[in-house]
């Protein structure tokens, strides 16, 4: 956990005071409803089709269990009783009131949370690898170069209103577990030649209706200049991004229109008139950051200790549990537990308030106090000892969140599509509920392994289609709900963007795509272990065109 | 539209000369960027306060080598929405130097204040005369930054390092 200070604290609490000002004014009519858009789209909240709905940050996915009561609390007093994780690992409310609103900030804020720059065009919630500091293939903690650059950017003077808004993600392990190049800015921790350690830097990644994967523009960055660059970046963006054009406005756009070089060498020029000014970090600053995360302190245990062996032996639904949703630590004796938050039949990334509750009080007992959210929007426990996993899974499943389908066909990612959001086209999550409902059978799900499938409502693509193994984007024709269908995506340390395999089929006939798409991966498969990804990467997507469109 | 300046409401002194309006004689005026930079040493080398009004879509480095003879600058903003000029500015005062009078024009409103007065602006044409009459408030808002800027104020990982860092380092500098 990152222990706020006075200072942290205090500027929270001015945010708030700031807020209710301006809510006041807006109800009073002295601000105009335009003048009020950019005010309170600075502090996350947005009109939606049914009420306005808030956004709150949770900095690179790391919660307190005091935290998400605080949560939970707001989902009960001010909105109807749960919340939404997203794919940006933030919640929001979907049904709260504007009088209301600066109430629910003021109790969040007690617990330092607040919805700065979860919209706007700003530099929004900066993201990380969901196992930070428990991975085991890491070289540092990201959290701590995330925590940098959130303070950094927050409230920024000059980059407040850029062209749009802009994502910054940081990894640093092996293994890319925060889709690294589909951000606007990402940082992946490396070390060089010389064994000092620094940072690859990507630029004009994103999704949306122009998909881009980041380029990188310098791949070895010293941490000591991390701000300054970062800052270079901005101000480049900032100056020449488009403005003219919404749908062009992204950093993406720029990167793309200039040539990645170009850009490059004009953030170069301006990086060096500033890198040996304020903004250089020596190793005081990055242990002052440092040293406000709190780590366990973990006990030494026994790893795989045979209660944990014996219990997956006597219980066959633990055992398939613990298979799925359990994965290795870095300290011996302990576990990261994963809680699913795509139950059958319900909306992904959704959690009541009971159940926010109730996991808090887990993560007191099992996991010192923390929770992690994870831009697959579930949720992690991430210092579990080995031990504790049999009475720790049954009271998960207790509260039904020990669902053992994480990564597979029914982990599916979705934004919340026409059903809340004045953007959609299309509704996204009964069809991440028919498809769930059609692949319930956990050991087919099992079967067809490692596969994953996002749903967008429209070409904003917050349910992140084009990096799906199975991309859906819902569409509109003539007053009808279609959806377009794309295979081969990936968001890891190899990204790729999936394609097309033709027309766009209507809503009564997605779930039974995906059953013919599966059904010939299973054919299609060189051996029973080749993932879904990987047959797709190797025989493209013609045979499983042939196979969906054989009979449509 | 009222002028603020030094956190106080105060008459403009500048007459603008705009397009080829004529240049009144010994008046502190401004003038557009085109017709500035055709006549730069001209206009400088007259008696009496030079300004020029920039537009958000050209590098103020074609500015550079005036700086030292203009007596004001002012940057705009067409919409709320559209932050280029905070650029233009930290530009103007941190790498360029410029220690003249920086002006806000346009869609200038009282949500802006606090973060075009870090940005290094010292006077502001407030499109509602309500937010000019709060200005000194509202320009108080926040006391505490995350970043360096132009108006100098320490962020506060430099306030904290100054009073011995996180509790962590502390602990480790006592043992």
């Amino acid at each position: 956990m990152y222990l706020y200070d006075d200072l942290d604290r205090t500027l929270v609490a001015e945010r708030v005071a700031d807020f209710r000002d301006q809510v006041g004014r807006r109800l009073s009519g002295e601000l105009t409803e335009d003048e009020f858009k950019p005010l309170r789209l600075m502090n996350g909240v947005y009109l939606q089709l049914h009420a306005y709905m808030l956004r709150i940050s949770i900095p690179y996915g790391t919660l307190s269990s005091a935290q998400l009561r605080k949560l939970a609390h707001v989902a009960r007093t001010y909105d109807r009783g749960y919340g939404h994780f997203t794919t940006r690992t933030n919640i929001q409310f979907h049904w709260i009131k504007l009088e209301q609103l600066p109430n629910a900030m003021a109790d969040l804020a007690s617990v330092g949370m607040h919805g700065m720059q979860t919209s706007g065009n700003n530099v929004r919630n900066v993201t990380t690898d969901q196992w930070a500091g428990v991975a085991p293939d890491e070289i540092e903690d990201p959290r701590i170069y995330a925590e940098v650059i959130r303070q950094h950017v927050t409230l920024h003077p000059e980059f407040s209103f850029m062209p749009r808004k802009f994502k910054i993600a940081v990894g640093s392990a092996a293994h890319d577990r925060a889709a690294l190049r589909i951000h606007d800015l990402a940082l992946r921790l490396h070390r060089n030649g010389a064994g000092e350690l620094g940072f690859e830097v990507m630029v004009g990644g994103g999704l949306g209706r122009t998909p881009f994967l980041a380029k990188t523009i310098k791949p070895f960055l010293l941490k000591r200049d991390v701000l300054s660059y970062v800052e270079a970046v901005l101000r480049t963006y900032n100056q020449f991004g488009r403005r003219d054009n919404i749908w062009k406005a992204r950093i993406k756009i720029l990167v793309h229109d200039l040539g990645a070089e170009a850009f490059a060498k004009e953030v170069e020029t301006e990086w060096r008139t500033i890198k040996d000014g304020p903004l250089a970090l020596d190793n005081a600053v990055f242990a002052e950051i440092a040293g406000r995360f709190r780590y366990p302190d973990y006990v030494p245990l026994d790893d795989a200790p045979r209660a944990l062996a014996e219990a997956r032996r006597a219980d066959r639904a633990f055992d398939v549990w613990f298979g799925n949703s359990v994965t290795n630590h870095k300290v011996p004796g302990y576990c990261i537990v994963t809680l699913s938050l795509k139950p059958e039949g319900g909306t992904p990334g959704d959690a009541t308030a009971e159940q926010m509750d109730a996991i808090a009080d887990l993560a007191d007992r099992y996991s010192f106090g923390e929770i992690r959210v994870g831009h697959e929007q579930n949720l992690t426990l991430p210092h579990v000892a080995q031990r504790d996993l049999p009475a720790l899974w049954r009271k998960l499943a207790d509260i039904g969140v020990a669902t053992p389908n994480v990564n597979l066909i029914s982990d599916i990612i979705s934004c919340p599509g026409l059903d809340y959001c004045s953007l959609a086209n299309a509704r996204s999550i009964p069809i991440a509920q028919q498809i769930a409902s059609r692949f319930r059978d956990r050991n087919l799900a099992r079967e067809l392994g490692r596969l994953h499938i996002n749903i967008s409502g429209c070409i904003n693509a917050c349910g992140h289609h084009h990096v799906g193994h199975i991309g859906i984007l819902g569409v509109e024709k003539n007053g009808e709900e279609f959806y377009q269908i794309t295979l081969g995506g990936k968001a890891d340390e190899d990204a790729k963007l999936g394609t097309l395999i033709g027309p766009a089929v209507p809503f009564a006939q997605v779930a039974d795509v995906v059953e013919d798409i599966a059904a010939a991966y299973v054919e299609l498969r060189e051996r029973p272990d080749e993932l879904f990804i990987d047959t797709v990467q190797r025989t493209g997507v013609e045979p499983f065109k042939e196979r969906v469109y054989a009979t449509r | 539209m009222p002028l603020v300046k030094s956190g106080q409401i105060v008459e403009d002194r500048y007459v603008r000369a705009l397009d080829d309006a004529p240049i009144p004689d010994g008046a502190p005026v401004i003038v557009q960027a085109a017709r500035f930079l055709a006549d730069a040493a001209e206009l400088v080398a007259r008696d009496a306060p030079i300004g020029v009004l920039w537009p958000n879509d050209r590098r103020v480095a074609e500015l550079a080598p005036w700086l030292d003879e203009l007596a004001l600058v002012a940057l705009h903003f067409p919409k709320f929405k559209d932050g280029r000029a905070y650029s233009q500015a930290r530009l103007l005062r941190e790498h360029y130097g410029y220690r003249g009078e920086l002006r806000a024009t346009g869609d200038v409103l009282r949500d802006q204040f606090q973060f075009l007065l870090r940005a290094g602006f010292d006077s502001f044409e407030v499109r509602k005369p309500a937010d000019a009459l709060v200005f000194a408030a509202a320009a108080a808002r926040y006391s505490v930054f995350y970043q360096p800027s132009a108006d100098g104020r320490p962020p506060a990982l430099r306030r904290r390092l100054q009073h011995g860092g996180s509790p962590a380092v502390r602990t480790r500098e006592a043992v």
